[in-house]
């Protein structure tokens, strides 16, 4: 079975989707991240869906655990990217993915991760979870 | 001479020099220049051309309007309506260019010895039924041309009304204007998702001091884009909830669930200071009091 | 446009799923729909493909483009031989659920539809047919 590549960039995760997933993909993608956090000790997960026209609420209960799980390890999720169509229509379908942190694009949402870990000298968004 | 309407035909081409200062004379009487949107030497052509073609008109089509010997006669006709529904002229001010017709042509009728009184009533009758058609289809077309200037006026309106605008970097604003329905929520929504993507924007303030009643289903519509927003990377601030507008929202029971400011100006200060930037008032100094602080602002 | 175009696809697997999304798709492209207006009803799609598989144990889809009063748009009906839903006013609810969703496929499609209808009797299946129009 095909699995949704999973880059290592520092001490952050970097997944891009790419593909129009099926639920087995997502599952898998649920699973190899899991694994991969404690495997590098990971402090964040960056899924960029930029490329990805819908999200009906599998996906969106795939990136919410995703979130979960990660939270449980010490890691922050978050989800770049997402199209305006793709967010009137989660809304829409009643998915508001409170448990996720968002940002516009990667570069945004890696600068989101590394705030978190110098938490020294800011004054973050972090706290208004 | 046979009464037909080739005769008609026949007396406007040799008796143009009469009818047309006569009927351009009728047009000026019921006011066609007063309003001084088309000048004279418009009408005086506007007239001959239309004289012209309606004679093509008699001398081929007979005196039924829909024969289309009368095609090119009624393009005029549908461009003079359509230019004078543009520039705001009245229905009758319209219709009066080919009403005004009729006398000269009556007239020149008339005039004419070799027509005997019942073949003049016979053709005056054809005229009328002619000219009251072709009336009819002018005012058809101006009342189209009304309908497109309206229809296009509610788009840009439409359009006009949802400006998205970029107070600072990063910084957006929607200044909503006037009651918001479904249709339109919908629009304001698309557009202000589509400026943050586009312009990398992490905040957005949407100002509702222009927006006269807050309901359940406009609330809710707030709470959606803030939501997709949200989903998007951005944050969303409301400003310019008006008192009765708090107090209505709370009566139904609508909770905007979100960061809400009085005034666009509190709300820029929280998207500033999110953002990592502040604001300082800069120290007057006291040698050059009246020079242009305004302009060394940015230094 | 003249011709009506109506295609019908079995739902036995998730691969089906994506192809229903990829059906959704292309009719909705060709009805005209905004990109806004597209998304929602492939959403949609894609919810309803996975009830039919999930809940009513497969079935098929019938995707058609369809015309009224000057409008296009396109009809989905999801049709399967399960065992029906015994109460759909709370099937319709958000969070309902008996299985491993999050319970928002049923409302959540209706809400990002034009059109929806429902007909379910236990024992026999499910037929619920959703429209969009441009």
């Amino acid at each position: 079975m095909d699995r949704i590549p999973i880059l290592k960039f520092g001490n952050a995760l970097l997944v891009t989707i790419q593909v129009d997933m099926h639920d087995r993909l997502a599952t898998a993608l649920e699973e190899d991240l899991t694994s991969k956090i404690v495997e590098y000790g990971a402090k964040g997960v960056l899924i960029d869906i930029s490329a990805l026209e819908i999200v009906d609420s599998f996906i969106g209960r795939m990136l919410d655990n995703i979130a979960a799980v990660s939270r449980i390890l010490d890691a922050d999720t978050v989800v770049v990217g997402m199209r305006p169509a793709v967010a009137i229509t989660l809304v829409e379908l009643g998915l508001s993915l409170t448990g996720v942190k968002t940002a516009l694009n990667v570069e945004r949402g890696m600068a989101l991760i590394h705030a978190r870990l110098k938490t020294s000298d800011s004054e973050d968004d972090d706290a208004e979870d | 001479m046979a009464a037909n309407v080739g005769t008609v035909a026949e007396l406007v081409g040799s008796s143009e020099q009469l009818i047309l200062p006569e009927w351009i004379d009728l047009q000026k009487k019921a006011g066609s220049l007063n309003t001084g949107r088309i000048t004279e030497n418009e009408l005086v052509s506007q007239s001959r051309e239309f004289l012209h073609l309606l004679r093509d008109g008699l001398a081929k089509g007979g005196s039924d309007a829909s024969n289309p010997a009368y095609g090119p006669a009624k393009q005029l006709l549908a461009d003079v309506s359509r230019s004078r529904a543009l520039q705001g002229f009245s229905p009758s001010e319209t219709a009066t260019f080919v009403f005004s017709l009729k006398q000269p042509l009556f007239n020149t009728l008339n005039r004419n010895s070799t027509l005997s009184p019942a073949q003049a009533a016979e053709l005056t009758w054809s005229v009328t039924l002619l000219l009251d058609e072709l009336g009819l289809f002018t005012l058809e077309v101006f009342q189209k041309s009304r309908e497109e200037v309206i229809v296009r006026q509610q788009r840009e309106i439409a359009e006009l009304s949802t400006p998205v605008v970029k107070l600072w970097d990063g910084i957006l604003a929607l200044p909503l204007i006037g009651t918001l329905d479904s249709q339109r929520t919908q629009v304001v929504m698309e557009n202000l998702l589509q400026t943050i993507v586009d312009s990398e924007a992490a905040i957005a303030i949407i100002d509702i001091t222009g927006v006269p009643t807050v309901d359940t289903l406009t609330a809710q519509h707030l709470l959606k884009t803030v939501a997709a927003a949200r989903l998007m990377g951005a944050d969303c601030i409301v400003s310019g909830i008006r008192p009765q507008i708090a107090q209505t929202m709370v009566h139904l029971g609508v909770e905007l669930n979100v960061v809400s400011k009085a005034t666009l100006a509190d709300a820029l200060a929280v998207a500033l200071e999110r953002t990592g930037r502040a604001v300082t008032k800069q120290k007057r100094q006291a040698a050059s009091e009246q020079t242009k602080t305004p302009a060394e602002k940015g230094q | 446009m003249t011709t009506p175009k109506i295609e019908r696809l079995d739902i036995r697997s998730s691969d089906d799923v994506v192809r229903v999304r990829q059906l959704a798709r292309t009719l909705a492209l060709g009805a005209g729909l905004s990109l806004v207006d597209q998304t929602k009803i492939i959403t949609a799609a894609s919810e309803l493909a996975r009830n039919t598989l999930d809940y009513g144990g497969g079935g098929f889809v019938v995707a058609e483009l369809v015309e009224a009063s000057g409008r296009r748009g396109l009809r989905l009906t999801f049709e399967d031989k399960g065992p029906g839903i015994p109460d759909i006013d709370a099937a319709l609810k958000d969070g309902f659920t008996t299985g491993k969703g999050m319970g928002l496929g049923l409302g959540g499609a209706r809400r990002l539809s034009n059109e929806f209808s429902i007909h379910s009797k236990p024992g026999e299946g499910t037929k619920v047919v959703i429209a969009r129009w441009k």
